[in-house]
């Protein structure tokens, strides 16, 4: 027995515009927030069409104010509702950092319970559109080392809707980090209807033997160009998608790890206390002794994220990735 | 703009109203009430303040002299409105039906403090100051949206205004016309910065015009005023008509914090004096004898039952079993997630009292 699943081609944007859309039908407490996300769309079009099909009661443009929103949004979590805000780019999140860090991800721990804050916000993130200053960041460290709100982080338009449903539908704060050099890179099969990836958990998008490359957001791609070409060198590679960055997925880091006894680690964001760093810890902890190579990381710099003239030198490339293969084999 | 906004007042300094009362707003049994409210939260805070010298809770933030200010407008609440606080509004939450030995738990440190009576819709206080006005705005924005005409009140400092929570919490209030009451306290210093330091601006109430959001100032030392005028903006609210701010004009008289020392940065004979000429509490117990709402003796009954009424709550404070470890990991997450049950395991596991981490 088998029955068809009704499928979309869509690209990355689109399966997020998708999940929206089927939220606001399913479920009458989501709301859709944020600067220009009504009548415009969005500046990325995530938000297309949605004001005019659930009104401006659902849709809401609001005032440019980061923090403002985001605190109104905590107040209507709190009164019920699930609220989706969005935040134009990630570099602009920082005014809303402490109404998501004192509020946000510590209502319920502070109440034991008696409030909870329901609330998604999603965030374009990372360099490589050629963006002006500030556009480009890439912090998810900031968030994953505060208690209190999950972080997901979606490469695939299929893992996109299906991790956004169920960011929306958990029942505590999610940050959701969307790779906007992704957002229109290729299509995918998406099912129309609502389903959930469940967050946590993370992907083996190419089995292997001899490395395991641990990448997530617009790393992923990269992560393949570098095992494809090291393939026809006979090196096999274990690419790993995080999709979720807090709480990390331990057992799929640990039994690739365990398997292949060398890891890279690709992350644009910046190397110091980045999320590489604590998939190292898992590393050390779980997988200490099969390790044959220490581990190697291939970041963003310790800068600030440079000027678009020189983003393509910041953000890790295949042939990086491929030295720190080699580094890895050949230790 | 002192023209433009003056101070409200129905109930002065000498006891004397200054209009005749409407006494479907302000009958007699309302008015003990307004008393026992006042007079129970003055004894609560200095019992407070008194349980810390002790050392039998931790830090506290005594908000005596403020208790008209609070107690006027949480009596203007209805059961199911929204009551956003801060630190120093106890007399407020208190008055709205907050639990006396739950509040001191608050100052034990304690999270079972921030569980509002069933029923009861109050947030745990504030401690970044102004952040709490978003979220009233949000809360009224969703009242709003589920069309109900409950309405929200968010207590806040002269300080607060200077923050840009105030401004942005204001701004989409205005915006979605949410129907919030925006209740400042100005007891005229934060910390140790006196108000001409934190503001230009001569009033707090004129910071409304900027969001074409109606405003009042009143004195917040006088009950019947501060009842009357956020009774009518919350009216306004539930009547789809928007946001207000009220600016209640009043002054701490003690310190910040226990762990503060005023008379480093302000003269507190004006403290004394204030309580001599403006004390909420003294002008309503003058207003009560003349109009023989209330004798001398039941004042002092009064006052009796509050004191064993605080007594009883520090007693139930006491007797609250210690916590445990296990809350702090618990309620982090609705479920747990495994980062958090490693930690725990092997928290336990450390100190003797699980398996070996």
């Amino acid at each position: 027995m088998s029955t068809t699943v009704k499928t979309n081609t869509l690209t990355f944007v689109q399966a997020i515009t998708d999940a929206m859309k089927s939220l606001l039908e399913q479920h009458e407490e989501v709301i859709v927030l944020g600067e220009d996300v009504g009548v415009n769309g969005g500046v990325f079009r995530a938000t297309d069409g949605l004001q005019q099909q659930f009104g401006t009661d659902r849709v809401m443009d609001t005032p440019l104010s980061e923090a403002g929103f985001t605190g109104a949004a905590i107040g209507m979590a709190i009164n019920g509702l699930k609220p989706i805000v969005e935040i134009q780019f990630l570099g602009f999140i920082y005014p809303a950092y402490e109404q998501i860090m004192t509020h946000a991800s510590r209502i319920r721990a502070r109440t034991m319970g008696h409030y909870s804050v329901p609330m998604v916000i999603r965030a374009p993130y990372g360099a490589g559109v050629r963006a002006p200053e500030i556009h480009s960041d890439s912090v998810e460290a900031l968030f994953t080392h505060m208690p209190g709100i999950k972080v997901v982080c979606p490469s695939t338009p299929y893992d996109a809707k299906g991790l956004l449903i169920a960011s929306v539908l958990d029942p505590d704060p999610v940050l959701f980090l969307e790779p906007m050099k992704i957002y229109r890179a290729g299509k995918e099969e998406v099912p129309e209807d609502e389903y959930s990836v469940e967050i946590g958990k993370g992907k083996v998008v190419q089995e292997g033997e001899d490395v395991t490359v641990i990448a997530w957001g617009a790393m992923v791609p990269v992560a393949m160009e570098a095992a494809n070409k090291m393939t026809a060198r006979g090196v096999t590679c274990e690419v790993i998608d995080l999709r979720t960055l807090y709480p990390l997925d331990r057992d799929i880091i640990q039994q690739s790890v365990q398997k292949t006894g060398r890891t890279v680690i690709v992350h644009e964001a910046h190397r110091t206390s980045g999320v590489g760093n604590d998939v190292m810890s898992i590393i050390n902890d779980y997988a200490f002794l099969y390790q044959k190579a220490p581990v190697q990381r291939v970041t963003g710099f310790d800068t600030p994220v440079p000027f678009f003239a020189y983003e393509d030198y910041f953000l890790p490339s295949s042939d990086q990735v491929i030295h720190a293969i080699e580094k890895v084999m050949n230790f | 703009m002192e023209q433009q906004f003056p101070i409200k007042q129905l109930l002065n300094e000498k006891g004397e109203v200054t209009e005749v009362l409407q006494n479907e707003l302000l009958n007699d049994a309302f008015i003990r009430l307004l008393y026992y409210h006042l007079i129970r939260s003055r004894t609560f805070d200095r019992k407070c303040v008194s349980l810390q010298r002790q050392g039998r809770i931790g830090t506290y933030a005594p908000f005596e002299g403020q208790e008209a200010a609070q107690v006027g407008s949480a009596m203007a609440l209805e059961q199911n409105d929204w009551l956003f606080p801060t630190y120093r509004d106890h007399a407020a939450t208190m008055t709205f039906g907050h639990d006396l030995t739950t509040i001191l738990l608050y100052w034990n440190g304690r999270n079972e403090s921030c569980i509002p009576p069933e029923g009861k819709r109050i947030i745990p206080p504030a401690v970044p100051i102004a952040t709490q006005l978003p979220h009233a705005t949000g809360t009224a924005i969703a009242e709003q949206k589920k069309g109900t005409n409950h309405a929200v009140i968010a207590y806040f400092g002269d300080g607060a205004t200077s923050e840009g929570d105030f401004h942005e919490g204001l701004n989409i209030a205005s915006v979605f016309q949410a129907p919030v009451v925006f209740f400042n306290q100005n007891n005229q210093y934060a910390i140790s910065v006196p108000i001409e330091k934190q503001m230009k601006s001569k009033t707090i109430a004129q910071k409304a015009m900027a969001y074409d959001m109606p405003s009042v100032r009143i004195d917040g030392n006088d009950v019947f005023s501060v009842y009357r005028e956020t009774k009518k903006a919350l009216d306004r609210a539930r009547n789809g008509e928007g946001p207000t701010l009220i600016e209640a004009v009043t002054w701490r008289y003690g310190a910040h914090t226990t762990a503060d020392d005023p008379t480093k940065y302000r003269n507190q004979e004006d403290s004394e004096n204030r309580r001599k000429a403006y004390d909420p509490i003294l002008r309503l117990e003058k207003y009560m004898l003349a109009n023989a709402i209330c004798q001398q003796e039941e004042m002092e009954q009064m006052k009796q039952e509050v004191i064993i009424e605080v007594e009883q709550a520090v007693e139930q404070m006491e007797q609250v079993p210690p916590v445990s470890v296990d809350d702090i990991f618990d309620y982090v997450f609705a479920e747990s997630i495994w980062p958090i049950e490693e930690q725990k395991r092997v928290y336990y596991a450390s100190v003797g009292k699980g398996e070996k981490a």
